[in-house]
């Protein structure tokens, strides 16, 4: 166990650096690259306790998708970074509290956490005969299968959402229109004329 | 202490060494194929001075990028400058140790499989978009858009088409989803045949994930000059290209592992299953970055909208539909997977 140990403090410490630069990096495109950097290894800390699909869900969803388009909208905004970092330190104690409260929360339910007694054996299916995404597909689509369409439809309703608020037909904007483009033939496009000689068009 | 874990670690690393190795003497000819191919489509000779037939050119040029002069520009965010022809080399790399090039023969025969090489292309965006930025140059930065557009575009329908296989092989391990495709029929079993549209569409895909022509809208030449590399010489450029090719021989490796029964004969007798699964595996592989070549010297660059038609209007709607067609069809006939 001893290299599990060894690569488990690595991966907890890079993310806790990484994820303290990402509100102390001065420019933002860094605190974006240094929160990548954490899922990662939150990522590979997954892979550690053994749930290899949540893991590759993790780095798949949240920095093959969502941190991208996230770093291609900070990159993308003019900020003005010293104004930005202005007035960053009245905020602190607001923020420390925060942080405070939600530790001892943690702290309390870790702490107080048990598990009822024969409730393992009944809920999670054999688990030295399947892999875990078996496991985890043989769960989700029989017992938990309404919460988990439900939650499909919240994020089809935040989805049609978005596109409803983007959406804007403009009249005077020049647009493709590929069917058209494709209906296009050579004789009504092109067009072969006899010019005389010294007479033009 | 407890030392029994130092001789395991050893042979990963030599597995993985050896593995290395191969892919990259492997990827240093698929480049002087891809030159020799398209100089063929064109009636030249292609690069035919360094060795015999030019057998040595790809090693020349990586001796020339390693011994110029890197230059760095003056107002290039230099430390994600540095980093991100790193991030692409290594992530492209890093990919190689999933793929069984053989039976049993994976660094790492993981059961995510397929979702960990899903997972490392969709990072290999980050080295385009950081060395974009970090160039603080228009070209470049432009460059870096369209790629994060393109990338993730073209890895949603690159989804739907791993769902179809993985439900028809009823495993997320590469090696299980060659061993689900042997059969009596050999070549005729393989996926290619009863899922052809996910192919081909598989293919386009990996084309435009790989920013190989025709959707080459991130380094387009006439447009952008070089793209994200503008800014890049010597050996971070050296790094990036290496990358790229890397990518797209991954990308070769994985249609072979999906589609072409990977190590498997294609004449399911005697003779054929003697050749050891490697060498179908190489040349199943090359026949894939063929494919490639011969598309990079016919078709002509995409425009940029119709570039995104393609992805959203086309694929994506096909692929969604042949998802739950094919989760139909496994259903009512029993046919497929294990649970």
């Amino acid at each position: 166990m001893t290299v599990a140990a060894i690569f488990f403090y690595l991966f907890s410490i890079v993310m806790i650096a990484s994820a303290f630069m990402v509100i102390a990096a001065r420019n933002p495109v860094h605190s974006v690259l240094f929160l990548i950097l954490a899922f990662v290894n939150a990522s590979a800390l997954f892979v550690l306790v053994g749930a290899e699909f949540l893991a590759m869900i993790l780095v798949v969803v949240y920095v093959g998708a969502v941190a991208v388009l996230f770093l291609f909208v900070v990159m993308m905004l003019d900020v003005d970074f010293a104004e930005l970092k202005q007035g960053f330190l009245q905020y602190l104690p607001l923020g420390a509290l925060i942080g405070i409260v939600v530790a001892v929360e943690l702290i309390l339910v870790v702490g107080g956490w048990s598990v009822a007694p024969g409730a393992k054996a009944t809920n999670a299916p054999a688990i030295t005969a399947l892999s875990n995404t078996e496991a985890l597909g043989l769960v989700l689509y029989t017992r938990h299968v309404y919460f988990f369409q439900a939650a499909g439809f919240v994020l089809l309703t935040a989805m049609i959402g978005a596109i409803v608020l983007t959406l804007r037909h403009k009249p005077d904007v020049k647009r493709q229109d590929i069917s058209e483009q494709n209906a296009r033939t050579r004789e009504e496009a092109v067009e072969v004329k006899k010019v005389p000689s010294r007479a033009g068009v | 202490m407890d030392f029994s874990w130092v001789v395991p670690l050893l042979i990963i690393i030599g597995k993985s060494l050896l593995l290395l190795v191969a892919v990259l003497i492997y990827v240093a000819y698929i480049i002087l194929a891809d030159r020799k191919i398209w100089a063929a489509v064109q009636l030249r000779r292609g690069p035919n001075v360094v060795g015999p037939w030019g057998l040595l050119q790809s090693f020349a040029d990586m001796f020339k990028f390693v011994f110029k002069e890197p230059v760095i520009p003056a107002g290039a965010n230099k430390g994600v400058f540095l980093i991100a022809p790193f991030v692409t080399a290594i992530l492209a790399l890093s990919a190689w140790a999933v793929v069984p090039v053989a039976d049993g023969w994976a660094v790492a025969d993981l059961n995510v499989g397929i979702l960990f090489i899903f997972a490392i292309s969709s990072l290999g965006v980050y080295g385009v978009i950081m060395g974009g930025w970090a160039s603080n140059s228009k070209y470049p930065f432009l460059s870096a858009l369209r790629s994060a557009a393109q990338m993730v575009s073209y890895e949603v329908s690159i989804g739907f088409v791993l769902i179809t296989v993985l439900l028809c092989a009823g495993s997320l391990n590469l090696s299980e989803i060659v061993r689900a495709q042997d059969s009596r029929f050999g070549a005729l079993g393989w996926y290619w045949l009863p899922l052809f549209p996910m192919f081909i569409i598989f293919f386009i895909s990996a084309l435009a994930e790989t920013n190989r022509p025709p959707f080459d809208l991130v380094e387009a030449e006439s447009e952008l000059v070089a793209g994200f590399m503008v800014e890049y010489s010597s050996t971070p450029y050296l790094l990036f290209m290496l990358g790229e090719y890397v990518a797209i021989v991954s990308m070769c490796a994985l249609t072979t592992v999906l589609f072409l029964g990977g190590w498997l004969s294609p004449i399911p007798f005697a003779p054929f299953t003697w050749v050891p699964g490697v060498i179908w595996f190489v040349l199943k592989a090359s026949l894939v970055f063929f494919m490639f070549a011969m598309v990079k010297a016919f078709v002509p660059r995409y425009r940029y909208d119709q570039l995104m038609r393609l992805g959203w209007k086309v694929f994506l709607p096909i692929s969604l539909f042949m998802v739950v067609l094919v989760a139909a069809v496994l259903q009512f006939t029993g046919w497929g997977g294990r649970v």
